[in-house]
């Protein structure tokens, strides 16, 4: 397919980031070294290097937990409710006063277009710790009766999706529920979370009450793993998590997970191609696909299948793949070399089981992990790709014939974290809705988050929610 | 004194609305609080653990989709069949557990009044745990609680009646049915609910009973992968593993403390929370 007409490129500029050539630990209020082998975080667009990044070994992540501790028992705990929200407010304020810097940050280690980091991750999180801020002098209302109590030490594991926003959705409750927090970031993405702790320095907020340990799965497991650590919160595999819910077994820990999905998204023959299509996409390929709620799995009803994939593979052929911070780019980097290994290895598999790729026309830079936007059709329920998150920019595309097909093969996966539903009749959406299992359900919508709205899973999704009364729940006990 | 000779019962398991023996064709015997014998229990085996499971499964459909209204009725039939019978549960309650005829009795009114209270609860969790969110955006979001789906229960050791209702009412109350494995050394308070629950309008399946060992049932359910919570109150030592097994399938998990609570405490929320999930659902507002 050949474009209409041609964009001109239209950059953000990165020169309003100063990437430092290296990074220490955020322990204690200060920048520290790690004992661990440092490594490297690099620009997946283009495989620069952009920092050395400290890496936490048990000894840093143990002095971590006890400054954490200490500013749980000494500060932040005794502190008035009403003076940790206003940190709250402070943070949540310079987070948009710097709301530009954070995006281009983002979008450099990340990988994602500016626009999703500008319009979406940076503002969610800013709202988030507003959000929670205003929790903090009300917790009697949370619904645990009169004067809940915090757990203490909150060890907390985030993934490289959506960095800064995964952060803020791990930090504010944690903070405003009273707890202080050791947090680590993804191995490929530590930058947004270390400017982060900048934030928290300019906020003077007391030294220990939140601190940032980065390395990879080994510092992760030291957090979750301290004997001192009274709360986990992890998102990330549903593999990983397996392990975590066994490692916290038979201890005290109170443990959220947010794993794996492979949503549903069922479009019903009364529903606006146009529209349905619109939210199609933005159900799988917002963020490369990289996302746990990701649209995934795409379940058509059989009388509208061609019509909906032509309109589709149209729309598909408009998706501008490249320079995350281009302003018209559409679909930006696959986050590391490790994840196209297995975007590839599932869409190989796909191909081999006999499902029908299609991609659009055009050309992927040279350097740079790239992946373009694909869909199969064809595809059976058994087939790996319908089943396994992929965790990129492919589709799988099913059929159904009655809403109780739908309602089955939807539900036909070891995940429930998210579904769509798109049709322009109330009644059956609501009874659609009512039997899906899975914790978000999107009607004529797809991938809408709001600090207010609970989010999380069903069955191996994980369990917890994460957002909203119930979200800041999770963060405490009854007195 | 009459000199009528009793006519004595078969105890049985309680499985898909039926009372079978064990397939395996085992049994225990069931001494009182003195030693002395009473009966013959049914020594349940894995295989009707995994029937138990079926059976839940089967009727997780139509108990989760049931009116919550319908479910605290049906909850309150419990109580009411229950009380019709205080006297037999009395008495074996007083002989599993060494208590005085006026402290069995206390137990056994304690035992219908918690499924008086987790009757009112059905139609009440959603308004408490759920509701709208007001989302930045032109949308209408609102969040339900749901119920898990099938829950293995482990029932407590020592509080045979009371103990056994306060852990099997709240997971009922969700929505969500249940495979219950009695106390071991006191089953018969279990079997006799089994009996209560048969003739009170819970569906068949909704409510399982496994009598036998924990210790040897438990672990089957840990890791069954059509099993989505697990209670460890009855679990004892074995706690830990059984969690550990029952990350495999990322089971909700409902830990016990080392020591058997004090069952006569108002429970709250704490039983049904975590075999609840929260389910929100987006539309967007526009014309």
């Amino acid at each position: 397919m050949t474009s209409v007409f041609e964009y001109a490129p239209a950059p953000e500029s990165r020169s309003i980031v100063d990437i430092a050539p290296s990074y220490g630990l955020f322990v204690d209020g200060e920048f520290t070294a790690g004992q661990g082998t440092p490594l490297t975080t690099v620009n997946p667009a283009t495989e620069e290097v952009l920092s050395e990044i400290a890496v936490g070994t048990d000894a840093d992540v143990d002095r971590a937990v006890r400054a954490a501790r200490k500013a749980f028992t000494r500060v932040w705990g005794p502190m008035r409710p009403a003076d940790r929200g206003k940190y709250l407010f402070r943070i949540a304020r310079l987070l948009q006063e710097r709301a530009r810097e954070f995006a281009v940050l983002e979008t450099l280690d990340n990988g994602k277009p500016i626009t999703e980091s500008r319009d979406v991750d940076v503002p969610l999180a800013a709202a988030h710790f507003f959000y929670h801020a205003g929790w903090a002098d009300k917790l009697d209302h949370v619904g645990l009766g009169a004067a809940p109590r915090p757990h203490g030490v909150a060890g907390q594991v985030i993934p490289w999706n959506f960095p800064l926003m995964m952060l803020a959705w791990k930090v504010a409750p944690a903070l405003a529920a009273g707890n202080t927090v050791v947090l680590k970031p993804a191995e490929t993405t530590p930058l947004t979370a270390l400017l982060f702790a900048e934030i928290c320095q300019h906020a003077d907020l007391p030294p220990g009450v939140v601190n940032i340990v980065t390395g990879a799965g080994d510092t992760g497991r030291a957090v979750v793993e301290h004997p001192d650590v009274d709360k986990v919160a992890f998102t990330g595999s549903t593999e990983v998590g397996k392990q975590i819910a066994r490692a916290v077994a038979g201890t005290q820990k109170v443990l959220t997970l947010e794993l794996g999905g492979k949503a549903a998204n069922i479009v019903f023959d009364d529903a606006p191609v146009d529209q349905a299509v619109e939210g199609i996409v933005r159900g799988i390929f917002f963020n490369q696909g990289h996302v746990c709620c990701a649209g995934s799995r795409l379940l058509v009803q059989e009388s509208v299948h061609d019509e909906v994939i032509a309109s589709l593979q149209r729309r598909m052929g408009t998706l501008r793949v490249g320079d995350p911070l281009d302003k018209n780019t559409d679909i930006g980097a696959i986050n590391s070399r490790e994840q196209l290994a297995r975007i590839r290895e599932l869409v190989g598999i796909g191909e081999a089981e006999g499902a029908h790729l299609w991609q659009p026309a055009g050309e992927l830079p040279e350097r740079g992990n790239w992946f373009k936007p694909t869909v199969f059709t064809d595809v059976s329920p058994a087939h790996r790709i319908a089943r396994d998150e992929v965790f990129g920019p492919v589709l799988s595309v099913l059929t159904f014939r009655t809403p109780d097909e739908a309602v089955a093969k939807a539900n036909n996966s070891t995940y429930g974290l998210s579904a769509g539903i798109w049709s322009e009749k109330g009644s059956r959406i609501l009874s659609i809705a009512n039997q899906l299992r899975a914790g978000v359900v999107w009607a004529n919508t797809f991938n809408q988050f709001d600090p207010t709205s609970p989010f999380g899973g069903y069955k191996q999704s994980g369990h917890g929610r994460e957002g909203g009364r119930l979200g800041l729940r999770a963060y405490l006990k009854e007195s | 004194m009459s000199d009528r000779l009793a006519v004595r019962k078969t105890y049985k398991l309680y499985l898909g609305g039926k009372f079978p023996r064990s397939e395996s064709g085992r049994t225990y015997s069931v001494t009182d609080a003195k030693g002395a014998f009473v009966a013959n229990a049914a020594w349940a085996s894995r295989k009707d653990a995994r029937d138990a499971v079926v059976a839940a499964r089967g009727a997780f459909a139509g108990w989760s989709t049931a009116t919550a209204y319908n479910r605290g009725q049906v909850l309150y039939r419990v109580a009411e069949v229950m009380e019709g019978r205080a006297a037999q549960f009395a008495d074996e309650v007083a002989a599993g557990e060494g208590l005085s005829a006026a402290k069995a009795r206390a137990a056994v009114d304690a035992a219908v009044d918690r499924w008086v209270w987790y009757a009112g609860w059905t139609d009440k969790l959603a308004s408490v745990l759920g509701g709208t969110n007001p989302v930045a955006g032109p949308f209408f979001d609102f969040s339900v609680p749901e119920p898990s789906g099938v829950v293995a229960v482990l029932a407590p050791q020592r509080s045979s009646l009371l103990g056994l209702v306060s852990v099997l009412a709240p997971v009922l109350a969700t929505g969500c049915t249940a495979v219950l494995v009695s106390s071991h050394e006191r089953p018969l308070p279990a079997i006799t609910l089994s009996e209560v629950l048969a003739t009170s309008d819970v569906p068949g399946g909704v409510a399982n009973l496994l009598t036998g060992s924990a210790a040897e049932i438990g672990p089957w359910l840990a890791e069954h992968a059509d099993v989505d919570g697990i209670d460890l109150a009855g679990a004892g030592t074995a706690a830990m593993e059984l969690e550990r097994s029952a990350a495999g399938t990322l089971k909700r998990v409902l830990r016990a403390p080392a020591e058997e609570p004090d069952w006569t405490a108002d429970p709250g929320l704490t039983r049904m929370t975590p075999f609840l999930e929260t389910k929100t659902v987006w539309h967007p507002i526009g014309v």
